[in-house]
């Protein structure tokens, strides 16, 4: 066994063997939250690993077990699923941090349950970010969603099983009627569905197929929440505020751009795309969506709704991107991923903290909680920032590499989407932020409801991400870069 | 008319089968659903009897010339038949069907007598072998499962 | 059939009657098993016959894999007067898979029995059930039309009995046995019919001659109505859509072990006669029978797909809920098969495998609750994940499995049914396979979330963990499908051998 073959072993192994330890220790709260940090750890250390010999050309592989001739279990590593996986485990370590805060602050019941599917859940998220064809990417799909379906429906009660049947049947639903019949598709057609440099059906296949193809692997991937298979995203929101950090910011909504990506790249490649009147067709959905996101979510006052509609129309930044005729599309579309995760996690992650200290959850009863409360919402205003595409945040880069992009690619109206949005952006989370921070003198300010307010642990992941937003503008041009290999030809050595 | 005519056998064949097939879907009377799925039984017994017929034959009985039954068989036939083709060069009907029907009516008394094996057992557990009066404690037995904690 | 081509698992002299001690050791067995002394004695001659059953059909099947087609010619009357086994790839196949859950049915029995059945009513139960296997075996290899007819009732009047058996649990088992004697002896008589007028076209009874003749007749209206008779008759037996209604009550009140082995293997063995006659005996070059199996079978079986799994996810009863699911299960199948390709027939066969799996598994494991628990709605069970972990954990891998999660042969079934039905252009078909999936994840997550995340209802009884002897059968059928969901090679070449052997091409 070679060291590519150990490291994809680990990068699987790891959160499962956290899982098992999770459940067995689960009586030693202490313990289990430590195993859960130390693993957190490995994983960060596997990725990067990973992350590095890929930038090097030496992306890991390893094909597992090919249960019919053509459908294969592998994985690759390739700079886009690097990049996914080093963020997915970064992040996981992060929010784990502020689980602990969180969810000992609320003292929440079944905490083992939530930390072991919180480590099924990254096992599916590395197999989707080390998935070498749609197959293997198909199975940790829905591994994700599966592991996810408790975290959604933790309280328990009514409204979170109804929201747990809402997220099954959107996503396993769309998956099974759409999704998979492409990939079926493709096999059927190519014999198999490896992800291919330059697009596996790139002048292999005629227009009709390539469209129809297209519009299920698209639609299919219900997990990128573009309209009108949006609707589980916000009613998910019931889920505690970390399950919508880790889960409705990073892990499962980026597996679904993320498969979106690496469909326009790998298996369409760009010219096919730009040939293409069902990517024409997800790019006015795509525009469609941005818009009517961002005008929902300005009339949300539940301040985890309004997220959560803005983050809808966030992932059609990147589908949309992907649609575009344009490699360079490619890049901002990955690049925009990580920031926006980053960004966002940041955000729920001080909506959680707000919950926790304050019982508050609602926009309107924030006002001049920035007083008592002045790093987290110091944090949300910096993650804001980046949302909306204000310089010096990460943010800034993609918005403006995306709106080129469009441009560029005469995709215009995307572009004046995109413009829409920022504008709107700014209305609906700025107002809050200036509000906590700087109210208007003699307004009363809620009392917190835990003694000492958030917990450290807490706080500290929430000025760990913001701080990510800051650094990651300066970093924004190494890590184009790295995904320059997406615009070339062929970047894997021996690929097909 | 004509198929009247010709096919006469079969018309037979399909009348007897409606026969059964009605009362089998029709009737109420667990027995009475046993006998019409015995006439329909029968019915395919007369197709495949009167399928290997053939015109002019006689019974499959293979026998010696100048045996006392072969005279005894001779005498009962058409003389000019027997001058012609002599009782050794009888034409018989096909017998093969005869033999699968044997097979076949074996199967449906079998299954005839596991019918109404069930039927007494019906009657035993339900009290009457009519098809309303089981259905209607059936729903209450169903009733009861659904009432059951 | 490559992979038994080295199958040398019995002596020569044995081999050679290998075809007819197939079938004769169940039907000797039953017999002897209803003259044992005790229920234990019953048990060991059904396990120990059947699994000499699945030795013989194992070494059928290396000769299968070694010469095409096996032939064996009983009481030295050669075909086309006497009667034959032919047996094909497809026949071999369809005996490994009779036999092998005819054994792992025969292995459970020990203890699943005792809490369903008189324990002095065993060695007869044990003997209708080897009737039972010994029908089917021999329908599935012989080579004569009307001799199929008589294996099928053979295997049909055990399968009476053994429903009826249900009463001692379950009373409205006895009419659901009764209404299952009259659809089947009717769609028996049907079949009986058919036959006839093929015979009457072609005069002979062995289906290899009456392939050659009907060859060289063509279409008449008799060889139509002999057609349009038998797969109405099989249909019946098969539960195809709308002719199931004997189905549901009889899996839902019959005894575990009888619904296990007729899920498995019952239907199968129908749609296995069809295939049979629609491929095989009627010529395809015929316009007649492609217009009945696409025009007619096909919607037919779309529409079961989608109308039972809708019953199923509505359905209170948790083995009502599981038969309403073989109808619909019945309707994939039909429909990989009423594309008439050999990719088509190959998937049909591969997702035959698959369900008589995942149903063994499904079945087995809701008896081997029913042994401490009188459960039959779905609220009764639920939170039995908690009291019985094994055997729910079992039932929820056959649940995968017929859900179609990845990684389970449920999903390889569906992958491959929907890639045939691309093949041949069917989108439809594709959409219907695609629905009708979606409603059996809705109906499994119901069963799963009631046994697995439901609190089980306060001051119930309370189920306990089945003994050894119920969950070994039940974690070989679970374990099979996920070990056939990973490696699929075994049952994938049994699958295309059998349909090359109708189509006369791989896929």
């Amino acid at each position: 066994m070679t060291g590519d073959d150990l490291l994809i072993l680990l990068a699987l192994g790891v959160p499962l063997f956290a899982a098992a330890v999770t459940y067995a220790v689960g009586r030693m709260p202490d313990v289990r939250e430590t195993m859960t940090l130390v693993a957190c750890i490995a994983l960060s250390i596997i990725t990067i690993s990973m992350f590095t010999r890929t930038g090097a050309g030496h992306p890991p592989s390893l094909v597992m077990a090919e249960p019919m001739s053509g459908v294969e279990i592998a994985f690759r590593l390739e700079p886009l699923g690097a990049l996914f996986a080093v963020m997915a485990s970064v992040l996981w370590g992060v929010n784990s941090l502020f689980s602990i805060g969180y969810m000992r602050g609320r003292r929440e019941a079944h905490q083992t349950r939530f930390y072991m599917c919180f480590a099924l859940a990254m096992f599916g998220v590395m197999g989707v970010a080390m998935a070498s064809n749609l197959f293997t990417l198909f199975i940790f799909y829905e591994v994700l969603t599966f592991s996810t379906y408790p975290l959604v429906t933790h309280r328990g009660d009514e409204a979170a099983r109804k929201a747990g049947r809402v997220y099954l049947a959107t996503l396993v639903g769309s998956s099974v009627v759409l999704f998979l019949p492409g990939i079926i598709a493709v096999t059927a057609l190519m014999g198999s569905s490896t992800f291919t440099p330059g697009g596996l059906l790139a002048g292999r296949v005629d227009d009709g197929a390539a469209n129809i193809i297209l519009l299920l692997l698209t639609f299919g991937v219900a997990k990128a929440a573009l309209m009108p298979l949006h609707g589980w995203l916000p009613s998910a929101m019931v889920a505690p505020a970390p399950v919508s950090a880790l889960l409705h910011a990073v892990a499962v909504v980026k597996a679904g751009v993320f498969t979106v990506l690496k469909v326009s790249t790998y298996i369409f490649g760009p010219e096919l795309i730009s040939t293409l009147w069902a990517a024409q067709v997800i790019l006015w959905v795509a525009a469609g969506s941005i818009v009517v996101a961002s005008i929902v979510a300005l009339t949300k006052d539940d301040l985890k709704a309004r997220l959560a509609w803005s983050t809808v129309g966030q992932l059609s930044y990147v589908t949309a991107a992907a649609m575009l005729p344009w490699a360079n599309g490619l890049i901002a579309g990955g690049l925009h991923m990580v920031f926006h995760a980053v960004a966002k996690i940041t955000l729920f992650m001080c909506a959680g903290a707000i919950y926790v200290a304050t019982g508050a959850s609602k926009v309107s009863e924030m006002e001049g909680l920035g007083r008592r409360m002045p790093v987290v919402f110091v944090c949300f205003m910096l993650a804001s920032f980046s949302i909306i595409g204000l310089p010096p945040m990460a943010g800034m880069w993609t918005k403006l590499l995306l709106v080129t992009a469009s441009f560029g690619s005469g995709a215009w109206i995307v572009a004046v989407a995109m413009i829409v949005s920022t504008l709107l952006g700014v209305c609906y989370l700025l107002p809050l932020a200036f509000r906590a921070l700087f109210p208007p003198m003699a307004a009363p300010v809620r009392d917190f409801v835990r003694p000492g307010g958030t917990p450290g642990v807490a706080v500290a992941a929430v000025v760990i991400t913001a701080g990510a937003c800051l650094a990651l503008f300066v970093l924004a041009d190494a890590m184009a870069a790295y995904l320059e290999p997406l615009r070339t030809e062929s970047f894997v050595e021996g690929a097909p | 008319m004509s198929l009247l005519g010709t096919h006469f056998n079969y018309v037979a064949v399909v009348v007897l089968m409606m026969i059964g097939l009605f009362i089998v879907f029709s009737s109420r009377n667990l027995i009475k659903r046993m006998i019409g799925l015995a006439i329909f039984q029968t019915s395919t017994g007369l197709f495949y009897i009167s399928l290997g017929k053939v015109a002019g034959g006689t019974a499959a009985i293979r026998l010696d010339g100048t045996s006392p039954e072969a005279r005894a068989l001779a005498a009962t036939l058409d003389p000019a038949y027997v001058a012609q083709h002599g009782v050794e060069g009888v034409v018989y009907s096909n017998p093969l069907p005869h033999v699968l029907i044997l097979t076949a009516i074996v199967v449906g008394v079998a299954t005839l007598a596991v019918g109404l094996a069930i039927a007494v057992r019906i009657r035993e557990a339900y009290g009457t072998i009519e098809a309303d009066e089981i259905n209607a404690v059936a729903r209450v037995d169903a009733a009861g499962a659904e009432a059951a904690p | 059939m490559t992979v038994f081509e080295n199958l040398y698992v019995a002596a020569p002299a044995l081999t050679a009657q290998a075809p007819i001690l197939v079938v004769l050791a169940p039907l000797v067995g039953a017999c002897a098993a209803a003259l044992a002394p005790g229920a234990r004695t019953g048990w060991v001659i059904s396990v120990v016959t059947t699994l000499f059953a699945v030795w013989m059909a194992m070494a059928v099947a290396g000769e299968v894999a070694r010469h095409g087609v096996v032939q064996y010619v009983i009481g030295g009357f050669a075909p086309p007067l006497g009667i034959a086994f032919r047996i094909d790839a497809l026949g071999a196949g369809m005996g490994l898979l009779v036999s092998t859950m005819g054994f792992l049915g025969a292995l459970y029995s020990g203890h699943a029995l005792v809490s369903e059945i008189d324990t002095q009513k065993h060695t007869l139960f044990q003997a209708g059930y080897l009737l039972c296997v010994a029908g089917f075996l021999g329908l599935v290899f012989t080579g004569d039309a009307f001799n199929a007819f008589v294996f099928l009732e053979v295997s049909s009047i055990g399968t009476y009995a053994l429903v009826a058996a249900g009463e001692a649990r379950d009373r409205r088992a006895l009419p659901a046995a009764f209404t299952y004697l009259i659809f089947g002896t009717v769609g028996a008589t049907f079949y009986v019919i058919g036959v006839g007028f093929l015979y009457g076209a072609t005069g002979t009874l062995n289906m290899a001659d009456m392939a050659a003749r009907l060859g060289t007749l063509g279409d008449s209206s008799a060889v139509q109505a002999g057609f349009a008779f038998i797969v109405v008759g099989l249909g019946l037996k098969a539960a195809m859509f709308p002719l199931h209604g004997w189905l549901p009550g009889t899996y839902s009140t019959a005894p575990s072990l009888v619904s296990v082995f007729l899920a498995a293997v019952a239907t199968k063995a129908a749609i296995y006669l069809m295939a049979r006659f629609a491929f095989d005996v009627f010529p395809q070059t015929t316009t007649f029978g492609g217009l009945f199996i696409k025009d007619v079978l096909a919607p037919l079986a779309a529409a079961g797909a989608i109308i039972c799994s809708l019953q199923a996810i509505f359905e209170t009863e948790i083995r009502r809920m599981l038969a309403f699911s073989s109808i619909a299960q019945v309707g994939f199948i039909l429909l990989g098969f009423s594309l008439a390709s050999a990719a088509g027939m190959s998937a049909a066969l591969f997702y035959m495998f698959a369900h008589a799996l995942m149903k063994t598994a499904l079945f087995m494991a809701l008896g081997a609750l029913a042994i401490s628990l009188r459960a039959r709605r779905l609220d009764d069970l639920a939170g039995v994940a908690r009291e019985a972990p094994w055997s729910v954990a079992a039932f929820g891998v056959g649940a995968a499995s017929l859900a179609g999660v990845p990684l389970t042969m449920g999903f390889l079934a569906k992958w491959r049914l929907i890639d045939a039905a691309l093949g041949a252009g069917a989108i439809w078909i594709v959409a219907t396979l695609a629905i009708g999936s979606l409603l059996t994840l809705v109906y499994v997550g119901r069963m799963l979330e009631a046994m697995f995340f439901r609190a089980p209802p306060a001051g119930a009884a309370r189920a306990k963990e089945a003994p050894v002897g119920v969950l070994a059968p039940l974690w070989i059928a679970a374990g099979l499908s996920i070990w056939f969901g990973i490696d699929a090679s075994l049952p994938e070449a049994i699958a295309d051998a059998g349909a090359a052997a109708l189509f006369g091409a791989a896929r």
